[in-house]
């Protein structure tokens, strides 16, 4: 959960986040040594255990795009502090702190650009911007890229890690999940397709809204996907959770998954659906 | 984390009586609101606030009881009035947590109550036709002030045995996809929906994750937005987070005075950002989650002022304002076409969110 990033030390988080500066970095699932040209070679995905190491949201962006090449849009959103929000911080510095150490100014980017040579959109949470919380701004940022899909008709892909709405933004943090589910509407109904690819992790209201409205809705191996976080689950229940609880492999057999893609085969997958669905034959 | 109730609590509407005969226990005919009215908020230091209304209410079953004289009468009187004043006072200045606690009150009405007292005729529909019937939601049609509509809330029960039944009001998928269904009729048969709002969320548990706790919210929620059919949606007590937004989606959306609206609960808030759940009072003031909060962010289209002391002191009072507040919205909305009230709708929520845009770097 993205409370306990604040409270952890800086370094640990920029080793996770920029691999790259260091030449050796150890796998948080299997804890092998891994070389770091190495590991992002194979697309940050652990080379001896397959645990795939969380993506800023460039790098998801870079990822999929042909040719690493895409347009950010919405650059200029910004949160305010529309509660004047305070616990132990104030959410302003909540924010200031997150754009200093991220590098980014909110939770989701939104790039433009082709995939496979199809014209696409596609949004990249950020999981490292405080827990990749939806607040107004992810959620109009979200809303203005499925309507933006509407008007160039071009397929939606939203990239989710987060770990739900944003508490500090109250009430609008919960409206945007009703905001973007009415926009996925139109873009369903004007039979434009999106996809939902769900990484760890994605819990609360950005899977009770975006997340699981995919035409065709996507999960990495592994990764925690669900509605309640495990520990509220077992504080309610008061009982230990089952083993692979709440993973993408869990979900799959629930049949709440469409499939469940190594990130190596993500991109041409995703094509892949798009040309058989959507584009004229 | 639950307000416990202090005993059994009958429900509170007399009649008339749902059509189904699994309801009928919700809505038995009970003492005098007065009466009901004595149990405490909530036991301990928290419940204070509503000390000076219970002793009043007190007094008067005691001189109710004694033999019947003009003094009596008289005493009984001053005293109803002071129990109106003193009602009044403190329930209009109820800080966020104490209404966090009355929104939750054991003794507060409920969705059935609320169609008991609103509808001439209900009759509930049962199931989402694909695992199991959710008693937590009650769904069903309905006939208000002499206009068919469809009906669906949340549904806490009363005692224990009701409790544990309705599983504390919290739904799980299969509760949201009944109440899809039901609202999918509406919109087949061209009838407005009317959605009552009270849970403390969505059922977090292992079996609602298995079926798909969050894909039934989302689906409810892209549904709702796209309905052609009038959407007046009431919140009636708590609405917890995406577990009430899953019925909350609506042409208007209108909410007691003393409910509560928020993304999570002051409990989960606090133990998470103050890391210390007893931090309560602090996270219900900073969530702004009373109706009065709600109406300044534009969440919410009207406040419906609720009886002196609370619905659960008048649930009459209570439900006839909820009656009035309802048809002159429904009336309102039905003035537009099908199509007017889709772009509506999603100009309403459109608008909803707050930020700051700079010119593209």
């Amino acid at each position: 959960m993205w409370f306990r990033k604040d409270r952890a030390p800086k370094e640990p988080r920029e080793k996770r986040s920029k691999v790259p500066e260091g030449l050796w970095v150890k796998c948080e699932s299997c804890r092998e040594i891994l070389y770091n040209k190495e590991l992002a070679r194979n697309f940050k995905i652990c080379t001896k255990c397959g645990y795939h190491f969380r993506l800023s949201a460039p790098e998801r962006l870079r990822m999929l795009f042909d040719d690493e090449k895409y347009v950010e849009l919405e650059v200029g959103l910004r949160s305010v502090d529309p509660l004047r929000f305070r616990d132990s911080k104030r959410y302003r510095d909540r924010l200031k702190n997150a754009e200093e150490n991220v590098g980014t100014s909110e939770a989701i980017r939104i790039g433009t650009g082709t995939m496979g040579g199809i014209p696409v959109l596609i949004g990249a949470m950020e999981f490292f911007f405080l827990g990749g919380s939806m607040g107004s701004v992810v959620g109009e940022k979200v809303t203005r890229a499925a309507e933006r899909a509407l008007v160039e008709s071009k397929p939606l892909i939203i990239v989710s890690t987060s770990g739900g709405a944003r508490m500090q933004e109250g009430i609008l943090s919960l409206m945007q999940m009703a905001k973007i589910s009415a926009a996925l509407s139109r873009l369903a109904e004007a039979r434009i397709p999106y996809i939902s690819v769900m990484t760890d992790p994605t819990t609360g209201g950005v899977t009770a809204s975006y997340a699981m409205l995919g035409d065709v809705n996507v999960a990495e191996p592994n990764a925690l996907i669900g509605f309640a976080g495990p520990r509220v689950i077992e504080q309610t229940i008061r009982q230990t959770l089952p083993e692979g609880f709440q993973r993408s492999e869990f979900l799959l057999e629930h049949g709440m998954l469409d499939f469940v893609v190594d990130r190596t085969e993500m991109k041409e997958t995703l094509v892949r659906c798009l040309e058989l669905l959507w584009r004229a034959a | 984390m639950r307000v416990q109730a202090a005993g059994p609590v009958p429900a509170t509407i007399p009649e008339p009586a749902p059509a189904d005969s699994s309801s009928r226990e919700d809505t038995r005919r009970r003492p005098k609101a007065d009466r009901v009215a004595t149990i405490p908020l909530v036991n301990g230091e928290d419940g204070q606030f509503e000390e000076p209304i219970l002793r009043l209410r007190r007094r008067i079953e005691e001189l109710e009881a004694l033999p019947e004289d003009a003094g009596h009468r008289k005493e009984i009187e001053r005293t109803r009035e002071k129990l109106e004043r003193v009602s009044r006072e403190i329930y209009a200045s109820l800080t966020p947590w104490q209404k966090t606690l009355v929104a939750r009150h054991p003794a507060r009405p409920y969705t059935l109550d609320y169609i008991g007292a609103l509808m001439t005729e209900f009759v509930e529909l049962h199931g989402d036709r694909t695992f199991a019937d959710d008693p937590a939601v009650v769904a069903g049609v309905g006939r208000f002030r002499g206009r068919p509509v469809a009906v669906v809330g949340h549904q806490k029960g009363r005692d224990t045995k009701e409790k544990v039944r309705r599983n504390f009001g919290m739904p799980r998928p299969e509760g949201f996809r009944k109440a899809l269904r039901v609202m999918r009729l509406a919109e087949k048969f061209d009838r407005p929906i009317l959605s009552f709002v009270d849970t403390a969320g969505a059922y977090p548990g292992i079996d609602a994750e298995e079926r798909g706790q969050a894909e039934a919210i989302a689906v409810n929620l892209r549904a709702m937005s796209a309905f052609r059919v009038p959407i007046v949606v009431t919140v009636t007590g708590e609405g917890g987070s995406g577990g009430a937004l899953a019925l909350g989606l609506g042409d208007r959306v209108l909410m007691l005075e003393h409910a509560i609206y928020s993304v999570i609960s002051p409990e989960g808030c606090a133990a998470i950002l103050w890391k210390d759940a007893a931090r309560k009072k602090e996270a219900a003031e900073a969530l702004r989650l009373t109706a009065g909060d709600l109406k300044e962010l534009g969440i919410i289209d009207e406040i419906i002022p609720e009886p002196p002391g609370g619905a659960h002191a008048d649930p009459e009072g209570a439900a006839a304002a909820v009656a009035e507040a309802i048809e002159r919205h429904l009336k309102d909305t039905s003035d537009l076409t099908g199509e007017e009230r889709r772009e509506r709708r999603y100009r309403k929520f459109r608008a909803m969110g707050r930020h700051e845009e700079q010119p593209n770097e």
